[in-house]
């Protein structure tokens, strides 16, 4: 047993930090958010050159030959730096979805991928081709206001031109993508409240000694590190295809997403009017974490699926311990 | 990152597994906790059978008569213990507590008096911290122990001890400078023999109704200087060091424990309610937290095994753990709707008895309160608020 990142992994997680926070920065966020595009794609070409869009593609076909857990890493981190740019929709949603040399293309940063969820498309504006009904549905359609505004939604044209067919998403790696980039916004929030609780003068104290406001704090500590913990496990599945994947999925993405709001509603009472306002980046994070939330399922929706899985499913029986046999056997 | 066992480990789990199944006498499976887990023979017999076996001191180093197993083992252990509904061992205090405090203050002396009998389950051991103006607020502790010869004379009151009524020694904390120059100085850290003139133990009934800790008073108690742990007037960092390892080792059992909530749980939802969403949805969400709190614990797992120091995540789990297991014997109650008050029900008042328990989890081994403090101060380093 090992739950650890390697070394590898780690310095990734670094670099990826430094990157973002210099390229990033929540003004520069700001501004993309509240552009027309919504985006800059001319940051699409640095992703390819750091290799983050061919992570988990075959190196024969111009990826890195890593895997799930090495693009949890970055999907935590973008989040974290709250990305404008169809990252999550191209790796997370589509990816499994495409032909070796459709995923070559991605890696090489010449085409950008979305999928249809619910009806919905994720950066349809910022994407070329769309997985919609097992075929590969050009990018034409309508872009919808989307309270998040770095990751909007659109609806694809009934006459948008259809072409090959490709695969299906892989909803157990959707779900674990939503969880990571979840537990990065949770992060985030956690360390905006803390760092103006530290700072912030009231009746003569800091506020953060006020039991009131720290114990608020403590509990996003908490629930973003448990939060944390169901999403690795549910990355490790993933990139293991665990029998587990699914159940794992569903279980961390309800429990980070309610996290993540939670964590962002604390801040924003922490910060008082100053997290109510439109300048501080913070409500970017809150809308954000909302759109985790609602994407692919509402918490409530994933734990019917997880009450399924442990009631009745073959989970049941594994999860008392049949699994765990096969695994000592 | 790999969160199956090692082929190694897996070897241990089949054959902890077996020496279970083999080991566990019928009447102790499905145990209840509480204060049934000090009584009777076949406690004392089960205990003994661990170590005999060698389990009960899987972590401590040879030279003490322990494995010098890796914490995983330790981990494994538990979680076959859960599956088996098996009660602890009777001497947690002793394995968990007064012992690595030996090993990490005590003299060869109090060494090769302990630490064998610790792991024989010879020695039972119980824990003289708190007291009844003393609580979160340890140092403000009152218990006196002046020295007057070869020996500390103890006078005072101890609270929230179990097992200390069956305990041959206790691990004392006392102010043995009525006036420090800070309350954290002038304590100093005792190994009291329970059977000394001057012990007396009362049971403290309980909320349940039972009696699973007790109150000690002393009166007048002889104590040699040969019983200090460590230096005399630095009982406090002795007594962090309990605390420590009260904590690092604290968050395996609490995951059994809350494991084998989480199974009774889903049994008794799949019995009575398994088709009211409602219902369906609150026990998905136990599940979940059970899977949120294990793999939590086994990060902080892999984290110890690098790096030898528990993690923050102790507190972490801690409270998890407490908050969790009173929502779940609350939602447990509910699906008995009318019987949630029959205290000998068709599940002979297990739930009830659990969920009238639970509310000491919050305030026992650390309150909510003062781990949330722990949280703000220590990890998010956040302005002391006292």
């Amino acid at each position: 047993m090992d739950f650890s990142f390697t070394d590898e992994q780690e310095t990734l997680r670094r670099e990826a930090r430094a990157f973002l926070e210099e390229r990033f920065p929540a003004e520069r966020v700001a501004e993309l958010a509240d552009s027309d595009e919504g985006w800059d794609p001319a940051s699409w070409r640095e992703l390819a050159e750091l290799g983050w869009l061919g992570v988990s593609i075959p190196e024969e076909a111009g990826g890195a030959g890593l895997g799930f857990i090495e693009e949890a890493v970055l999907l935590e981190e973008l989040a974290r730096a709250l990305y404008p740019g169809p990252y999550f929709s191209t790796v997370a949603l589509a990816l499994p979805a495409l032909s070796p040399e459709e995923q070559a293309r991605v890696a090489a940063g010449e085409a950008r991928w979305s999928a249809e969820v619910d009806g919905l498309v994720p950066d349809l504006g910022a994407v070329d081709w769309v997985v919609a009904d097992g075929a590969a549905v050009r990018a034409q359609g309508h872009v919808l206001p989307t309270m998040d505004a770095t990751r909007r939604l659109g609806r694809l044209a009934a006459e948008a031109e259809r072409g090959a067919s490709v695969g299906a998403i892989d909803r157990p790696r959707l779900l674990a993508a939503l969880a990571a980039e979840a537990v990065g916004i949770a992060q985030r929030a956690l360390e905006i409240g803390v760092e103006h609780a530290r700072t912030r003068t009231q009746f003569g104290r800091p506020i953060g000694v006020y039991q009131a406001v720290s114990h608020s704090l403590a509990d996003t500590y908490v629930e973003t590190e448990l939060a944390r913990s169901l999403a690795y496990w549910a990355a490790w599945c993933v990139a293991e295809d665990d029998t587990q994947a699914d159940v794992a999925g569903a279980a961390a993405k309800s429990f980070a997403a309610d996290a993540a709001v939670a964590a962002c509603e604390r801040a924003i009472q922490v910060l008082g009017g100053i997290g109510f306002t439109w300048e501080h980046v913070l409500h970017r994070y809150y809308k954000r974490a909302q759109w985790i939330q609602s994407f692919a399922g509402f918490g409530a929706v994933l734990r019917a699926d997880v009450a399924r899985a442990v009631l009745e499913g073959g989970e049941a029986a594994e999860l008392d311990g049949a699994a765990l046999a096969a695994e000592v056997g | 990152m790999d969160l199956r066992d090692t082929p190694e480990e897996a070897a241990f789990r089949a054959e902890v597994r077996a020496w279970i199944a083999a080991n566990l006498p019928d009447e102790l499976r499905g145990h209840r906790g509480g204060a049934a887990r000090f009584e009777g023979r076949a406690m004392r017999e089960w205990s003994r059978r661990l170590s005999d076996a060698g389990y009960s001191g899987l972590t401590w180093p040879r030279e003490y008569g322990g494995a010098g197993a890796p914490y995983s083992h330790q981990a494994i252990l538990f979680e076959e213990i859960a599956r088996a509904e098996a009660p602890p061992h009777i001497g947690v205090i002793g394995l968990g507590m007064a012992g690595p405090t030996i090993m990490a203050h005590g003299t060869e002396e109090q060494k090769r008096r302990h630490l064998a009998k610790i792991l024989s389950a010879e020695e039972i051991w119980c824990q003289g911290f708190s007291e009844p103006e003393a609580g979160s607020d340890l140092a403000s502790l009152k218990t006196s122990a002046i020295l007057d010869g070869d020996a500390f004379v103890v006078n005072g009151q101890k609270v929230w001890s179990s097992y200390a009524h069956i305990a041959d020694f206790c691990i004392l904390v006392a102010r043995s400078d009525p006036n420090p120059p800070s309350k954290h100085q002038g304590m100093t850290y005792l190994i009291v023999d329970m059977h000394s003139p001057g012990v007396e133990v009362r049971p403290l009934r309980q909320i349940t109704g039972e009696a699973e800790f007790n109150e000690i008073f002393f009166t007048d108690v002889r104590v040699p200087c040969e019983n200090v742990l460590g230096e005399i007037g630095e009982g406090w960092s002795v007594a962090m060091t309990t605390l420590l390892h009260e904590r690092g080792t604290l968050g395996f059992a609490l995951t059994t424990s809350l494991e084998v909530a989480v199974r009774k749980l889903l049994a008794l939802v799949r019995e009575r309610n398994g088709h009211d969403p409602l219902v369906r949805d609150r026990v998905a969400r136990e599940w979940i937290q059970l899977q949120a709190l294990k793999y939590t614990n086994y990060r902080a797992l892999t984290a110890l095994m690098q790096t030898g120091i528990p993690g923050p995540e102790g507190s972490v789990s801690k409270l998890h753990y407490s908050e969790s297991n009173q929502r779940l014997t609350k939602l447990a109650l509910e699906l008995h709707g009318p019987e949630a008050q029959l205290m000998d029900g068709e599940t002979g008042g297990y739930w009830q008895y659990q969920q009238l328990r639970s509310r000491g989890n919050t305030i026992e081994a650390g309150t909510s309160e003062i781990l949330r403090n722990i949280i703000a101060e220590r990890v998010l380093g956040l302005p002391r608020s006292r």
